[in-house]
């Protein structure tokens, strides 16, 4: 039966796809970038609106929040998957909102009005069937699809508003998002660029070289040196891994240092990040914040026999206070990070917030 | 009597005016002026003419016999006063180029109006006393108002002057002139050349490669320089002797096999000869890596005692007052003032506490395995940094005496400090604004520590004191060589023809300056003290020298 042939194939897929995710975040940087998982995941997503059996918006909601809660399990460290889920859900929402001819409601937060107005309508349980829902969804689906690839273009483009001539910009670890940004700005103006190798990964290096190659005047530092060098530095931008819900960053270990020292040189600190990496956690949740990796990468196992003796930390991620940021850069142009609950409420609703 | 200082006279009133307008800069033509009238002095005082050049010459003596503690060249004017040669020279410390028998134009003092009247009222003297033949001019020296504050104007070490390609050129020639090489110099002490590209921010800066160890290309023979000083000085250059205490033991120890080894040449003074024949040696070691602040303190100290000895001392006599003179030098500013700073630091850690220390530091690790060995309990936090991971030496020492030890790298430094009671840092030098200079890094420790609100301890003997001021770690600062920041992760090497691209640079910098209000205290062998109090201690110690 097609149909089957279909699922097995939908399921393999699938499973592919988790199996990658286990594997990839292993700490040594991402097999491929959060851009790359973002749009895997919304195809994986659409595919499962395309061929699962679904008769209401109930029942696929169901369906998308059940393999995203196995996504997610994979990697938690990978918010982009979870991310885009959320997403997925936000769009079916509106689809069957729209599709029931309601008004589009504009605040879709709980609110006091609503509360008192709306009485016991909140309880929508999506059971209707509509034609079209599927052919909506999709096609919404397509629209997301195109939006996150061209992201990182669209973050490129502002580029030129933010760096000047005979600047010093420091940046640490490596992000394909900041090369892209800066790349695009080397086009048309000359500046110097600091980079912070970022041990033990080192990813810095490659972000050197590669820079280096758009002859962009590049100089890689050690992590020691970031304070030490700071005072000549006009700004700092960076990417991160995960935007968080109260304007914190979850970024690469060492990006607080750098924020820190920016701080005291009251230096601007800028975020390059896409919409699609804002994730509706907090920063508190103790078990799942810190992701830890081998500490052979600190500590190798050349060194023989203090190994056993001494308790060795790999931390990956380092929590950045949303004090500290200065303006974060998104697809949809710039924003303060007290603006940040705010375009979240935009992005995801917020009963989905935890799958 | 005022028409005999007419001579002098358009000239001085230059030197008013220009030291009005200019204040206490020298200009290079004022120098080279300078540098002549000195020449000129020494030939006419050769000569012993007794009217004309004694004016010229007495005029010049009350300006180098000016606050005591200046860099006078003791051959100067000897016939004059007995100059004030066993003055403490507060020379910068990293430039331990002393009074060289060529005149030093750049050591002339500024001319406040105290010292122009001083002058003035001086050559009034002189042409009284010129008729009065015999009279010495001790008198000068009562009258002059003797400032307690140094002046300011000192002579920028060449290390940091390396963009200025006329020092560069100058110090060429010094390295070649300080040879006393009877046959033909074919030999002579290397001029080493820098390594890749600088960073612009640092051209001033020297750059070596270590993969080229100074003397593989040259031979030099013990003539030129004592064997142990080319090996002290290989050791510096490959790494192999690091760290501030180290290098300075190291060091005394190689002057001690030098100084055993000597022997006065005929018709020259101990004192005098022994003094000089340090100089190339100490260029040499300048060229093998710079002079640390610590290791500058203790030349300055050697050079003093030896021009102190008194001339009738016998050969052997002296030899064995030095060598006492150095080992109880090192007992009392290295050994002895460990135990003192221990004995303060103890006090500061109690039961229970989680230290973090950076890298490795001698007394640090001294500070904590005597305070393990009297029952404290504690853990330790060992912080580390790429390149040089010296924060593995430090671990090994601590996991052998027993204490209980994390690691972690410089970057997970913001996960590990919420643990922390206290961070035990080390210093290189302590600079007279306040500012530590330390490994690079520590500021970085500190500013993270300030906003955790974790208390910072630095532990520093007084020797490293140091009289620089320095408020970035830009204009004086070492650089490493640059191929160490490498790495082969996986089997690939991502900066491996990094030489090959124009527009990347590595930047390997040893030492960064922490601002003291990152400091909580300062542990010396003195007491226990803040970071502003630092040059209170250099002027203690400069008195009771």
């Amino acid at each position: 039966m097609p149909g089957a042939d279909k699922e097995a194939d939908l399921t393999e897929r699938i499973e592919a796809f988790l199996a990658d995710l286990k594997r990839g975040g292993c700490g040594t940087g991402p097999i491929r970038g959060s851009g790359e998982t973002a749009r895997e995941t919304t195809a994986l997503l659409r595919k499962v609106t395309a061929q699962a059996r679904w008769s209401s918006a109930g029942d696929l909601m169901e369906i998308i929040r059940k393999e995203g809660r196995r996504m997610t399990a994979a990697q938690p460290s990978e918010t982009t998957v979870g991310n885009m889920v959320l997403r997925v859900l936000k769009i079916i929402r509106e689809e069957y909102a729209r599709s029931r001819g309601s008004s589009e409601e504009t605040d879709q937060q709980e609110s006091l009005h609503k509360l008192l107005t709306s009485g016991g309508l909140s309880d929508e349980n999506f059971r209707q069937h509509y034609v079209h829902l599927k052919a909506n969804v999709i096609e919404a689906i397509n629209e997301l699809l195109t939006e996150l690839e061209g992201t990182t273009d669209n973050i490129a483009m502002q580029a030129l508003e933010h760096i000047h001539s005979n600047e010093v910009i420091m940046t640490v670890g490596r992000s394909r998002t900041v090369e892209a940004f800066l790349k695009d700005a080397a086009r048309k103006r000359k500046f110097h660029v600091i980079v912070a190798e970022c041990a033990p990964f080192c990813q810095g290096h490659e972000m050197a070289t590669n820079l280096s190659k758009a002859s962009i005047e590049t100089t890689v530092i050690a992590d020691a040196a970031i304070f030490a060098v700071m005072s000549r530095v006009n700004k700092v931008i960076i990417g991160t891994q995960t935007v968080l819900a109260n304007g914190g960053l979850r970024a690469v270990n060492g990006t607080h240092t750098v924020a820190l020292a920016a701080r005291h040189h009251s230096t601007p600190l800028i975020v390059c990040a896409p919409m699609f990496k804002l994730s509706p956690q907090f920063p508190n949740e103790e078990d799942t914040f810190h992701k830890f990796v081998s500490p052979h990468e600190v500590l190798p196992f050349t060194e023989g026999e203090i190994l056993s003796k001494v308790n060795v930390h790999c931390p990956v991620f380092d929590y950045v206070p949303p004090e500290l940021i200065t303006l974060f850069i998104s697809n949809i142009g710039g924003n303060a990070p007290s603006y940040i609950y705010r375009l979240m409420s935009e992005l995801y609703h917020p009963e989905d917030h935890d799958l | 009597m005022a028409d005999c200082g007419e001579p002098d006279g358009p000239g001085n009133k230059d030197d008013i005016t220009r030291s009005k307008n200019e204040g206490k800069e020298l200009t290079k033509e004022e120098k080279q002026r300078l540098r002549k009238q000195k020449k000129h002095q020494k030939k006419q005082k050769e000569r012993k003419n007794e009217k004309g050049p004694s004016e010229t010459e007495k005029d010049k003596t009350p300006v180098s016999l000016l606050p005591p503690p200046q860099p006078v060249a003791t051959q100067k004017a000897p016939s004059a006063l007995p100059a004030p040669a066993s003055a403490p020279i507060p020379v910068p410390a990293s430039a331990p180029f002393h009074s060289s028998p060529a005149p030093s134009p750049a050591d002339k003092p500024a001319k406040s109006k105290a010292e122009l009247k001083a002058e003035r009222r001086a050559r009034q003297e002189t042409d009284r006393a010129a008729k009065q033949p015999g009279s010495s001019s001790s008198g000068i020296k009562t009258k002059v108002p003797l400032s307690e504050l140094n002046p300011v104007v000192k002579r920028l070490p060449e290390h940091v002057q390396v963009d200025d390609p006329a020092v560069v050129k100058r110090l060429a020639k010094k390295l070649e002139r300080q040879q006393t090489l009877p046959y033909g110099a074919s030999n002579k002490i290397p001029l080493r050349s820098d390594y890749g590209y600088k960073v612009s921010l640092f051209s001033h800066l020297h750059q070596y490669s270590r993969k080229a160890p100074l003397t593989q290309l040259l031979s030099i023979p013990s003539t030129v320089i004592h064997p142990s000083i080319v090996r002290l000085g290989l050791q510096y250059s490959q790494g192999i002797v690091a760290g501030s205490n180290a290098r300075s033991v190291a060091l005394l120890h190689a002057f001690k096999q030098v100084i055993r080894d000597y022997t006065t040449p005929p018709n020259e003074e101990l004192s005098r000869d022994l003094v000089n024949k340090l100089k190339p040696y100490i260029s040499f070691l300048n060229q093998c890596r710079p002079l640390s602040a610590s290791m500058g303190n203790a030349i300055k100290y050697i050079k003093k005692e030896i021009s102190n000895i008194p001339s009738q001392c016998k050969e052997e006599e002296a030899k064995t007052k030095l060598l006492t003179c150095i080992d109880r030098y090192i007992e009392e500013k290295i050994v002895l003032a460990a135990k003192a700073i221990s004995k303060y630091a103890i006090e500061k850690i109690s039961d229970g506490d989680v230290i973090l220390v950076y890298g490795y530091s001698s007394l640090v690790n001294n500070i904590l395995c005597e305070a393990f060995e009297k029952s404290r309990k504690f853990r330790v936090i060992v912080v580390d940094s790429r390149p040089r991971l010296e924060g593995r030496e430090a671990l090994r020492r601590l996991v052998q005496r027993g204490i209980s030890c994390t690691y972690v790298l410089i970057s997970a430094l913001s996960y590990i400090l919420p643990e922390v009671s206290k961070v035990f840092l080390g210093a290189h030098a302590l600079l007279a604004n306040g500012y530590v200079m330390s490994r690079v890094g520590t500021s970085q420790i500190a500013l993270v520590a300030r906003t955790y609100n974790v208390p910072v301890l630095v532990c520093c003997e007084t020797y490293k004191f140091c009289e620089r001021v320095q408020t970035d770690s830009f204009v004086s600062n070492e650089l490493d060589d640059p191929d160490d920041l490498m790495v082969t992760r996986k089997g690939k090497t991502q900066l491996e023809n990094w030489q090959d691209v124009s527009s990347l640079g590595l930047l390997n910098l040893v030492y960064d300056v922490t601002p003291p209000d990152f400091v909580d205290l300062v542990i010396t062998d003195l007491g226990m003290i803040p970071c502003t109090s630092v040059p209170v201690v250099l002027r203690v110690k400069n008195l009771d020298q």
